[in-house]
């Protein structure tokens, strides 16, 4: 049992509200005619899903090798005292979330982060201090 | 399609940043000013994007000088037209003179690289269709659909030996010989373009460079078995090839490469776009596929295969965008031309990303056949830094790592596979001595196991196991037996795996292990990380050279280090973290690692 459409609907949700609340989930599978089960399952399934709260601000980090031998451990430990939370993490007052991200592809300027819909290449500890404290 | 001549080509910056800065005013004024001159006959005006100058925009570029003109206002248009186009003198005063924006992406062509695939790219503009078209765009759609039988294609590309460039390596021919085979109304075509192996980015390039040369492939990969619907599974973290993915898509519909009769052949084809929603699993065609119909991305056992059974039960190709993008060109310059690019079994050229420890890095197209060492030293410039070669990881995540002693191994599907590695889609590594060896296995472990579906106990469970025993080892708990359970479990995990990412997830153990056991025996047993990387394994200490400038002390994130002003400074080892700031910022070289 599927639907065609189930991974770009909830793609569209998860723009719209941050992430898949469970109410828009049980709405999504009446909807489509499907078990509540499989668009959960969906949901839960991708990485850029979210079925929790996120952050005004998503930080992800590249955690990938040709990033990591370019000096992004550095640039990981950064992110976290920086923001004080570790990957997976929202911070109490709603304005952060940190996530770890696999290979975004602009492997030719790591280490990478990503701010948002914002690709920011050639980092390094100072950049990201700077890069976070221009967010808030 | 004939084009107008011009004899100056001005293309004018309007995208977001610049239009906020009066790029639609400065247009108009630049057409009105071109019209009072006479010039508009002449001079032709062209729209563009990410000159890469915004934050000096609204700004223009005049071919075929290729001057920059920045910081626009219409009296400086005005000049710029008096002055530049009527009496060839370049207007100084506007002219941008700081460093130009380089592509640290795809650089100039080493002696040793053949650009065929990337041949396009960074030169048309991929929003406009009629670039594609001058540069012998769908010329090879038209004689398949015109001059050729679908066998004809299908023997055609048999002849060039082209093999899938996603990873495998199967032959592209026979795969399509055996959609051709198959009794069906309906049967799709599937382009892959769900790019995910950490440091490859190759599709991505040609996706957002050279689109149509994909959309063109997958028409004749269509005609060849009989398709008449396909799709491309594009993954979400590359939103601007989306975007020109779109555009192209678009632009052949209108102008009737898509659609029905297609050239007025009898031959119906249309795409369609899906987004992947960040699953790396995706990638596996069957899990692709799965996540096209909308379910959960999860493998699922062959047979039987795609070409007989595939998207919702009917007969689907599922190629790789880069094996597309090969189509065009086998059909418009014939097999033989192919093949003169290549080794017997692996033929043509094929493009990999350079990542890590060397001094160029970004994207090749190189000859198939071409060694290792002539990648890393020739084409990549060697190391950084003048360090010394460690190992060349190729093949992605589940690729293996391959040492020094191998370097004169060849660019090949057979020879990778000879040496434990694989080619994949064609990511490369470089690591210098500085790289430990079982950090980077831990590293790669880390990536599959966190990428496996979960559906295969085996990988789901063994791929964790063998992790935490790396940890293990690199904290400096490793224990005897070690090697010998990663060794039984990695063999587990290749066998009880349904897809290619169970299967190849211990490879990089296995290479590490073969190659560099004893870097492996060093952690275990001597308690010592020869590559000086592993925290639980090295400790910091300052010399008496230190002349005591206190630099150190107050870099130290945990205040570790003490010591007065001008006396050698101690590290406590109890408070050190082992981050090596101490080490980076003194200037004396007066602090080692061991």
């Amino acid at each position: 049992m599927a639907n065609k459409d189930l991974v770009a609907r909830l793609t569209d949700i998860n723009k719209r509200i941050g992430y898949i609340p469970r109410g828009e989930v049980e709405k999504l599978a009446k909807e489509l005619c499907l078990p509540a089960a499989k668009v959960f399952g969906a949901a839960t399934f991708y990485s850029l899903f979210s079925t929790r709260p996120r952050g005004a601000h998503v930080v992800r980090f590249c955690q990938d090798a040709p990033c990591h031998v370019a000096g992004g451990r550095a640039v990981l430990d950064a992110i976290r005292t920086t923001l004080g939370l570790e990957p997976g993490q929202t911070s109490p007052d709603g304005r952060w979330t940190f996530e770890m991200t696999s290979c975004i592809g602009v492997c030719g300027v790591g280490p990478v982060i990503m701010v948002d819909d914002d690709v920011f290449g050639n980092v390094n500890p100072e950049r990201v201090r700077e890069i976070l404290k221009n967010k808030n | 399609m004939p084009r107008d001549f011009y004899r100056s080509h001005i293309l004018i910056c309007a995208d977001p940043e610049c239009l906020a800065k009066g790029a639609s005013d400065i247009e108009t004024v630049l057409e009105s000013e071109l019209e009072a001159n006479g010039l508009a006959d002449e001079v032709n005006v062209l729209e563009t994007s990410r000159l890469g100058h915004c934050s000096v925009g609204p700004e223009m570029v005049i071919y075929p000088e290729g001057v920059t003109y920045v910081n626009l206002t219409p009296a400086a248009v005005k000049e710029i037209v008096a002055e530049h186009l009527l009496k060839g003198r370049v207007v100084k005063k506007y002219q941008f003179t700081g460093q130009a924006r380089k592509d640290e992406e795809l650089r100039a062509p080493t002696a040793k690289e053949v650009r065929v695939i990337m041949s396009r790219c960074g030169v048309i503009d991929p929003e406009n269709i009629e670039d594609y078209i001058a540069e012998d765009g769908y010329a090879a759609l038209a004689k398949a659909l015109l001059e050729m039988k679908p066998r004809e294609v299908i023997d055609e590309v048999l002849r060039s030996g082209l093999r899938g460039r996603g990873g495998a390596g199967f032959p592209t021919g026979k795969k399509w010989e055996f959609a051709a085979g198959q009794n069906s109304e309906q049967k799709y075509m599937i382009c892959n373009a769900d790019e995910g192996d950490p440091g490859a980015f190759m599709n991505r390039r040609v996706l957002e460079g050279d689109p149509h040369s994909v959309l063109e492939g997958m028409i004749i990969a269509g005609y060849s078995f009989g398709a008449h619907q396909g799709y491309i599974y594009c993954r979400a973290e590359y939103p601007i090839a989306v975007r020109t993915l779109r555009i192209a898509m678009r632009q052949a519909r209108l102008m009737g490469f898509l659609g029905k009769d297609i050239l007025g052949s009898g031959f119906d084809f249309d795409v369609e776009l899906r987004m992947g929603a960040g699953a790396f699993v995706c990638g596996e065609e069957t899990a692709l596929m799965a996540s096209i119909e909308g379910k959960r991305g999860e493998p699922r056992p062959r047979p039987p295969f795609p070409a007989v059974a595939g998207l919702w039960g009917k007969p689907t190709i599922i190629n790789n965008v880069e094996t597309l993008a090969n189509v065009p060109n086998i059909i418009r310059n014939g097999a033989a031309w192919f093949a003169q690019y290549g080794t017997e079994k692996s033929r043509g050229t094929k493009t990999f990303t350079l990542a890590g420890d060397v001094n160029r890095t970004g994207l090749i197209e190189v000859p198939l056949g071409i060694t290792l060492g002539e990648v890393v030293f020739d084409v990549a410039g060697g190391i950084k830094g003048g360090k010394r070669f460690k190992a060349i990881q190729t093949g992605g995540p589940m690729g293996g790592c391959i040492p020094e002693q191998l370097l004169e191994t060849p660019l090949d599907y057979e020879s990778l596979g000879a040496v434990g590695s694989i080619m994949g889609s064609g990511g490369l590594v470089v690591m210098d001595e500085g790289t430990c060896m079982v950090d980077i296995a831990r590293f790669f472990m880390d990536f599959t196991q966190d990428e496996s579906c979960g559906k295969c106990v085996p990988c789901r469970i063994g791929t964790r196991r063998i992790l935490e025993i790396l940890e293990r080892i690199c904290a400096g708990e490793g224990e005897d037996g070690d090697i010998e359970r990663l060794e039984a479990l990695s063999k587990y995990i290749v066998q009880g795996s349904l897809c290619g990412l169970g299967q190849g997830a211990p490879n990089p153990v296995l290479t590490t292990l073969k190659h560099f056991r004893h870097e492996y025996e060093a952690h275990i047993y001597e308690k010592r990380c020869p590559a000086k990387v592993c925290k639980g394994l090295i400790s910091y200490r300052i010399l008496d050279t230190c002349p005591g400038c206190m630099v150190c002390a107050r870099n130290c994130p945990s205040n570790a280090i003490t010591g007065e002003k001008q006396k050698v400074h101690v590290i406590n080892p109890d408070l050190c973290e082992r981050c090596g700031i101490c080490m980076s910022v003194c200037k004396f070289d007066a602090i080692v690692v061991e």
